[in-house]
């Protein structure tokens, strides 16, 4: 009997205490837009490229539009980006070689690259434009204030999939000092 | 309530006579030190601005001459309308750790014995996320590692938060944006909310933290990275000092693979909302029902 | 204000009475403050370098004084094996050695409280636990609750054998009706200070091995076992080296009131090891832990073997009333029990508990050399504080500390 009261007791201050502590928000307001606008993405650049404008070199008279292994130059561009597919002139342009084109012919300046790869890659494009692909820095409030990376800041476009880096070191296991 | 606290304070100040203390400081004024004073989210603006200033002052002297005029404690309270949000992309965490190590000198963590607030687990691919296989020691030269994948894991800012609801003294609470935040100068150390954490994301100063004068962060905030005792628990703050100034977590800032997203969830043009939207979510140990504030997403 | 002055004679005969006595008491009280001078110094140096001198890491974040204290609170909710037949059922043998029950209750709780100073951070802050002073956070901290039940237990038990020990002292009989309804009250009390405890562990959703319904039960079966196994060896001693007199139908029924605990206890063991076993989930980690060690981490598993064999054979030793009457094989059952579930609640709750952690790391906990030397010198405090009261109440129970004003 006596035992029951007490029991009684705890469970009416303990029941209580089960919702103690909590601190929710209610649904999340709004809607989510599907779709963001381009960033604009002036005040960056792509990577840097040793060799522009590809027009010194490049002269469209003397042009070779055939696929083939390059030999002259670039030897060092090994596609890695659906190769059996693509190669040098699905992007770049053969009439105006310091600019890209769109599969609509739309020529694009380096800048806006993304818009090419967003051609195949929409739902990455889309992700991106939303913040979500890659990385953004600055100020989470103020999209005025916020840093976006090209991508080919991080994917290079002959080669893009991400490459293994070395890790920061091991965390110290716990040890006992005596 | 601490209105009534702080006269017994008060009162038991005088009865205990308080002696030197409260001799040298007067005795009413002792009640708004930092001894005898209540939890920082009861203290009243005025009190809360001399705590604070004397902090300052405490922790100035514990960075190199040149860096001191550069110290800021903040007491910032939460922004209105803003409830932080935490995603994290696992399918393209490549597990580098360089999250963990920014946190460490953002936040001000001990170098030795070391504390890390972020806690990357290694994986295996054919178990998918079992705690009991994973791998937080994986030591080589390159990640991602074949067949692996990789979960890194800090505070999940539970709505419903166990650690919360275990302290025996309040020391530890939902702040309004959402961060749960510890008061290091009102922790007994009794650890409680380590024991009731599923995620091991709260830590102990077992010994005086130990961090080089050179590297502290000056950035600071009384809720977050600044200096703490011995003997008391810590946790990540979703980076407090820069978040409640507009500016993303420093893990969020330093992941090479853009992994970590950040931001209101209350604003439908943030990226986390982005992402519940538009993304499939889940949270850690959702069986538990903490309701983490913080999501992982797939987002490939 | 007689009874003021009675009472500063009552405490001055106390302390005079505490400070005499033949050359095995110095002795053994020299002894304890040996044990108290070494856990004192432990003590300093990790107030000073903190609890980082345990083995106690973020990965096993309690460790052997938790352990301790929650062994203690057993032990201390076990005077309620006496106070029940003595003042309930108003058995005589019983009723006479009961006060040594209590008395083994307030050195416990002390030694509880001790435990949990020694273990947190900033004991210099424990007034943040003084509600109104303080901030104590009921209903919602299970910890916050075990600081009110302890401190009620202790101050009951406290007032209930001074006004008892000081009444018999003035020659009189206690007021019944002041005094049995503390007495009454006491008996929830040792029940609720040991189920808050349990449910401490029980609340924490993070450790699977805690979050099982039949702890608290467990914890007061297991209680039951080792608290009356300590009273049982020092009514022997007691009835060896003073004139007090104690029936062995008083040891014999308390034994007997053991094995029926210790029944119940091994079967709430089985219970969990098949529910644990059977359903094969990620849970059963910890009792492999415990039972056959995970991934090569074997530290706990020959303790957990000993506490189960130990527990095993106590119980065939005090099921039979031979054994159980005979003076060799009660002793070896009493230690042998009290051994068992001191390794069982000692290390086999929390090591196990927290073994891996929640992010499944496995950190094979041993005690460091200084929480061993801190936590013998608070066992040596309760001791010696046991030693004192004992010291004190033993001639005023037989009539020779009487008030001669």
């Amino acid at each position: 009997m006596r035992h029951t009261a007490c029991l009684l007791v705890l469970v009416f201050f303990l029941l209580p205490a089960c919702r103690e502590g909590r601190h929710e928000s209610s649904h999340f307001p709004g809607e989510v837009p599907y779709s963001f606008p381009e960033p604009d993405l002036s005040h960056i650049g792509p990577p840097e490229m040793e060799m522009f404008p590809c027009s010194d070199c490049h002269d469209p008279e003397t042009a070779d539009p055939e696929r083939r292994q390059l030999e002259m130059a670039h030897e060092d561009i090994v596609l890695e980006h659906d190769e059996e597919h693509r190669w040098c002139l699905d992007c770049h342009d053969l009439e105006n070689r310091d600019m890209l084109h769109l599969a609509s012919g739309e020529l694009i300046p380096f800048e806006k690259s993304y818009r090419l790869c967003g051609q195949c890659h929409g739902d990455k494009y889309r992700d991106w434009k939303a913040g979500v692909h890659g990385r953004r820095t600055g100020h989470w409030d103020d999209p005025e204030q916020q840093q976006y990376l090209l991508c080919a800041n991080c994917h290079s476009p002959h080669s893009p999939a991400f490459k293994p880096i070395q890790p920061k070191p091991v965390p110290h296991a716990p040890e006992v000092t005596k | 309530m601490s209105q009534t606290a702080t006269t017994r304070r008060d009162f038991l100040c005088v009865v205990a006579g308080c002696a030197a203390a409260a001799t040298a400081a007067g005795c009413s004024d002792l009640t708004h030190t930092r001894w005898f004073r209540s939890r920082f989210i009861e203290l009243s603006p005025d009190q809360k601005e001399r705590i604070l200033a004397e902090l300052l002052e405490e922790n100035r002297k514990k960075f190199p001459p040149d860096k001191q005029d550069q110290v800021v404690l903040s007491g910032k309270d939460a922004l209105p309308g803003v409830e932080f949000g935490y995603a994290l992309d696992i399918s393209r965490c490549v597990g580098c750790r360089r999250c963990v190590y920014a946190c460490v000198d953002e936040n001000n963590q001990s170098r030795d014995p070391q504390i890390h607030w972020i806690r990357v687990l290694e994986m295996d691919k054919e178990r998918g996320i079992d705690f009991a296989h994973a791998n937080p020691y994986y030591d080589t030269d390159q990640v991602p590692r074949e067949d692996h994948f990789y979960l890194p894991v800090a505070c999940q800012q539970c709505r419903n938060a166990p650690c919360v609801k275990s302290c025996p003294v309040g020391a530890t609470w939902h702040e309004e944006d959402g961060i749960v935040v510890v008061d290091y100068d009102w922790c007994i150390g009794c650890r409680c909310c380590m024991a009731a954490c599923p995620y091991g994301a709260r830590h102990f100063n077992w010994a005086e933290p130990n961090v080089p004068a050179e590297d502290l962060n000056p950035n600071l905030h009384y809720l977050g990275n600044r200096p703490r005792p011995k003997g008391v628990v810590e946790k990540c703050t979703f980076c407090i000092q820069r978040t409640r100034n507009g500016r993303y977590p420093a893990c969020v800032e330093i992941c090479p693979v853009g992994a970590r997203k950040f931001g209101n969830l209350l604003d439908p043009n943030s990226e986390v909302r982005y992402v519940i939207e538009h993304k499939r979510v889940y949270v850690l140990k959702a069986e538990l029902n903490t309701r983490p504030r913080f999501y992982y997403f797939y987002g490939v | 204000m007689t009874t003021a002055r009675t009472f500063f004679r009552f405490v001055a005969g106390s302390l005079r009475l505490i400070s005499r006595g033949n050359a095995l008491y110095y002795a053994w009280v020299a002894l304890l403050l040996v044990g108290m001078g070494i856990g004192g110094a432990a003590w300093w140096k990790q107030f000073h370098e903190g609890l980082i001198t345990t083995s106690m890491r973020d990965q096993m974040s309690w460790g052997f004084y938790i352990g301790n204290f929650t062994f203690l609170v057993g032990v201390a909710a076990a005077a309620v094996t006496l106070v029940v037949p003595a003042y309930i059922y108003q058995w005589k043998p019983i009723k006479e050695i009961v006060v040594f029950g209590e008395l083994l209750a307030i050195a416990s709780i002390v030694v509880c409280a001790l435990f949990v100073m020694v273990d947190i951070g900033h004991p210099e802050r424990f007034w943040h636990l003084i509600p109104g002073l303080g901030f104590l956070n009921v209903p919602s901290s299970l910890l916050g609750w075990d600081v009110i039940a302890l401190n009620s237990y202790l101050l009951l038990n406290f007032v209930i054998v001074t006004y008892l020990l000081f009444t018999l002292f003035r020659g009189k009989d206690p007021n019944k009706r002041l005094f049995m309804p503390l007495v009454w009250l006491s008996i929830p009390a040792a029940i609720g200070i040991h189920t808050v405890t349990a449910f401490l562990y029980n609340g924490l959703i993070a450790r699977p091995f805690w979050n099982s319904a039949i702890l608290a039960p467990r914890f007061i079966a297991s209680a039951f076992c080792s608290g009356p196994a300590v009273l049982i060896i020092l009514m022997q001693l007691l009835r060896r080296f003073t004139n007090f007199t104690i029936r062995n139908e008083a040891i014999w029924k308390i034994a007997e009131l053991m094995a029926y605990f210790m029944a119940f206890n091994l079967f709430l063991l089985g219970a969990e090891v098949f529910k644990e076993y059977y359903s094969d989930t990620h849970h059963l980690i910890h009792m492999e832990y415990m039972f056959t060690g995970v991934q090569g981490h074997t530290a706990i598993v020959p303790w957990m073997w000993t506490a189960v064999t130990c527990s095993i054979v106590a119980f065939l030793l005090f099921l039979l009333p031979k054994t159980r009457r005979h003076v060799l094989t009660l002793n070896l059952g009493c230690v042998l029990i009290f051994l068992g579930v001191y390794l069982e609640k000692g290390m086999g709750l929390v090591i196990p508990g927290m073994t891996p952690d929640t992010l499944g790391e496995i950190y094979e906990y041993v005690p460091s050399g200084n929480e061993l030397r801190l936590t013998l010198g608070v066992l040596c405090t309760g001791a010696l504080l046991f030693t004192l009261m004992v010291k004190v109440a033993t001639p005023i129970l037989l009539g020779e500390f009487r008030d001669r004003p």
